[in-house]
């Protein structure tokens, strides 16, 4: 069963159109990184699937509902002083989304946080002040937040953006190994390939209201993204990195929901 | 007069179950407020309370009801206006200080007893009647019902805001909802420690907790017991001497404080 099925998916504010006739289908394992300069609608795809933004036309399918989607935001400093802990955080991501106390199943509860939390090798310090953590910890974290309410589509929204490299390195393959373990769809939205280069099935990449789909050869080429641009753009492989020249498509961003729904 | 005869009067006893009232509620609320960096909300609200009680005493309604509107008002007002947080500081300051003027001005076209006006700001918690304590349970059961009930999603888009809004958690209603429970808990601790002195109930115990645990559940339950024991401790320290209720509120709430700061403190420094 597909995991995300888009059919003639048209997304447009007043008289601009971020994209429109998007098909697409997400396999169960997939990866699939989302690509595009800023504005392109990239944050705007990530909303429609969470069910936050209604489409104008065409249809939206997610295997297992909304309550199926595991979200990875980008890391953010937060708050030293925040009275939160790892394991809090991770809980919420089970839970959080529901009315009440939550007093009932709590041994259930726990069990599948300790779980979600050894799973990213969190566990060492899932007791510590969220706040006094390192980037790269509190992104582990992120991602044992959205595996432990068991997803079938992972939506993550830069993730990597502000680690360093190595963590950078740790946090994609702790996504990887969920999706070849469980069969998650990985929809990855991102400004720099490279880092995920090695676990990208196909490319979306979206410029304009333009679209193209399909494995990183086919998209990531210098006549498809000069199309997609219509401008020229030199595309070059050094060993195995993807250089892009001449889009200015490296431009740095940072969006968020919050930001978006404020406004 | 002993502590013990002072404890055998019947003021002293609506007193001392209004203030354990109180605790309750401004603790359990104190470490979303914190979290949510609303004390200058808080603060806003309470000034809002005092004008609600002023008109009330001026159109000769009862105060209680009167603070209760204000707070009310106030909170929905502050939750319309300043959708961004980058607005709120502001659009708080104008509320506020126009508020107060309006307050003032109504007291000043009040004939009664100027004892009446005084307490709004200070707070006259020996001037809780059976009446006042009755609004005060039933308000506080309300709001702590409705708080349980939002419990997790309220504190989902406290902390993690982004990821709550991924989960279809409606959190621009939740936080008008929740700025009207604290104004219904600000408008009840205006008639214990008065206008001025709400942020010490509100804002200080929670405050003090969450300089020493990083477990909500464990900050909530500290918030809780250092508001009781400011507001219950502050009107037994009161009654021998004889000094104003709400100054003793403030100064144990203000002493917790420091001690929880200084443990944070040398905690992390060891760590």
């Amino acid at each position: 069963m597909t995991a995300i099925s888009l059919r003639g998916a048209r997304l447009s504010y007043a008289d601009r159109v971020l994209w429109d006739g998007l098909d697409l289908d997400v396999e169960p394992g997939e990866f699939l990184a989302v690509l595009g300069p800023n504005g392109s609608g990239k944050t705007s795809l990530m909303r429609v699937l969470l069910g936050l933004q209604p489409l104008s036309s065409g249809t939206v399918t997610v295997a297992g509902g909304k309550e199926a989607i595991g979200y990875i935001p980008q890391q953010r400093a937060l708050d030293q002083s925040m009275t939160l802990r790892g394991r809090d955080l991770v809980g919420l991501g089970l839970d959080g989304y529901r009315w009440g106390l939550g007093l009932r199943h709590r041994r259930e509860r726990r069990i599948r946080v300790d779980a979600a939390l050894e799973s990213v090798g969190a566990t060492r310090y899932a007791d510590e002040p969220i706040g006094l953590l390192s980037g790269g910890e509190q992104q582990r974290l992120r991602v044992a937040q959205a595996l432990v309410g068991d997803p079938t589509v992972m939506l993550c929204d830069e993730p990597l953006l502000s680690l360093d490299l190595a963590n950078q390195r740790v946090v994609s393959e702790l996504i990887d190994k969920r999706r070849r373990e469980a069969g998650t769809a990985v929809l990855f939205v991102t400004h720099e390939l490279n880092p995920v280069l090695p676990l990208v099935d196909r490319v979306l990449y979206l410029v304009n209201g333009r679209f193209r789909v399909g494995t990183p050869e086919e998209v990531m080429n210098s006549r498809t993204l000069s199309e997609l641009y219509r401008t020229p753009v030199e595309v070059v492989r050094v060993r195995d990195q993807i250089l892009v020249v001449g889009a200015g498509a490296c431009e740095e961003q940072t969006h968020h929901l919050t930001a978006e729904a404020a406004s | 007069m002993t502590i013990f005869d002072l404890l055998g009067i019947d003021f002293v006893q609506t007193a001392l179950i209004a203030a354990a009232v109180l605790g309750l509620v401004a603790g359990v609320l104190g470490p979303f407020i914190v979290t949510r960096r609303m004390a200058f909300a808080v603060h806003g609200t309470s000034e809002l309370a005092f004008t609600g009680g002023a008109a009330a005493l001026l159109l000769g309604i009862g105060v209680g009801y009167g603070a209760l509107a204000g707070s009310i008002i106030a909170a929905v007002l502050l939750g319309v206006l300043s959708r961004r947080e980058s607005d709120r500081d502001s659009v708080i300051g104008a509320i506020l200080a126009f508020g107060l003027g309006m307050g003032i001005l109504m007291l000043a076209l009040y004939k009664g007893r100027t004892k009446n006006k005084f307490g709004l700001l200070t707070g006259q918690i020996v001037g809780v009647d059976s009446t006042d304590l009755k609004l005060l349970v039933v308000s506080s059961i309300a709001v702590l019902a409705v708080l349980a009930f939002i419990y997790r999603p309220l504190f989902f888009a406290s902390v993690d805001p982004d990821v709550a809004i991924s989960r279809g958690v409606p959190v621009r209603w939740l936080s008008i909802v929740f700025a009207v429970l604290v104004g219904v808990a600000t408008a009840l601790s205006v008639q214990v420690v008065g206008a001025l002195l709400v942020l010490a109930l509100m804002i200080t115990p929670a405050a003090a907790a969450m300089r020493i645990t990083a477990s909500p559940l464990r900050a909530t339950l500290l918030s809780v017991l250092f508001a009781e024991t400011a507001a219950v401790g502050g009107i037994l320290l009161s009654l021998q001497p004889g000094l104003p209720v709400s100054a003793l509120v403030t100064a144990v709430s203000f002493v917790i404080y420091l001690v929880c700061r200084g443990i944070g403190a040398v905690r992390r420094r060891s760590a």
